[in-house]
């Protein structure tokens, strides 16, 4: 079971590109036709200096460029069938658009058990950067773990 | 949302109902996402960690409530988005997404709004519970 020892554990940064074919794929995958996603024209009139990403899309980006998206689990020895995602939350401090290339620093901010142990909650925040240094996020979530419970 | 538009406490400005979600969908976002946890797509896998079925990625739910919230206000005017995974998106469900303004504020030197989200299958069964904070 993870403990109190994985707290302030800090994983591999992660460095993504967004890239065009793969935010389409993306946007074509969620049915999603807004204009501001895919007309430069349409993102410029709505103030935006470039294509920008969707909401969730920056918890995609770091998963696809890591070297290995599962190396949270595989460092505390957590099996992936026993993983549930319990909470998600974004802060937006300054545009992401299509081109940049944005740094992930992922880290373990607490461990809670629940339900006299038969579930464990892991908070990973993260700081993102873009290219330029500048802080343009900061993403946070929680793990839920489903323990083995002794019988 | 346009420019100029004074949104109240208690309007409902994000409302979005998306198509039964498939297992090709669930494939598609397995490879767009980076999520690549087989319990999304293998039903062997998934079996064998003690569910039924497959289920939805908890982040496609969440994409689609970002969709209708992008539909409303754009993306250059959210400053935070959030949300819990209240239960497990079964195969087949159709999602509404809506959204109402619940507290007008000032903060880093502008006017926001902070809205109250939510996500429910087509039988009402709540499945995302949120909120998202956006300048006006």
């Amino acid at each position: 079971m993870v403990d109190q020892s994985a707290v302030g554990h800090r994983f591999t940064p992660v460095t993504a590109r967004v890239e065009p074919g793969r935010l389409r794929y993306f946007l074509n995958t969620l049915g999603e036709k807004n204009p501001v996603y895919r007309d430069e024209k349409a993102a410029r009139a709505a103030g935006c200096a470039g294509l920008p990403v969707p909401p969730t899309y920056l918890f995609c980006l770091e998963m696809m460029d890591a070297e290995n998206p599962f190396e949270m689990l595989t460092a505390l020895n957590i099996d992936l069938g026993r993983v549930l995602h319990g909470e998600q939350s974004f802060v937006y401090r300054a545009p992401v658009v299509v081109g940049d290339t944005l740094t992930f620093e992922p880290r373990v901010v607490s461990v809670t058990d629940k339900k006299g142990g038969a579930m464990t909650l892991i908070v990973i925040e993260c700081k993102v950067t873009n290219q330029n240094g500048v802080h343009v996020a900061d993403t946070s979530r929680t793990v839920v773990v489903r323990n083995q419970v002794a019988s | 949302m346009s420019a100029g538009y004074k949104p109240a406490v208690g309007d409902r400005i994000v409302d979005k109902t998306f198509p039964p979600i498939s297992r090709h969908t669930l494939a598609l976002y397995c490879g767009a996402s980076g999520d690549h946890n087989p319990i999304h797509v293998d039903i062997d896998f998934a079996k064998r960690s003690g569910f039924p079925d497959v289920f939805t990625h908890g982040m496609l739910v969440m994409g689609y409530l970002g969709q209708a919230l992008t539909d409303a206000v754009p993306p250059t005017r959210l400053r935070a988005f959030s949300t819990r995974f209240v239960a497990i998106t079964q195969l087949g469900a159709r999602l509404t997404c809506e959204g109402t303004v619940t507290e007008l504020f000032t903060e880093a030197g502008e006017r926001r709004a902070r809205l109250a989200l939510t996500t429910k299958d087509e039988r009402g069964e709540v499945k995302l519970e949120g909120g998202a904070v956006i300048a006006l």
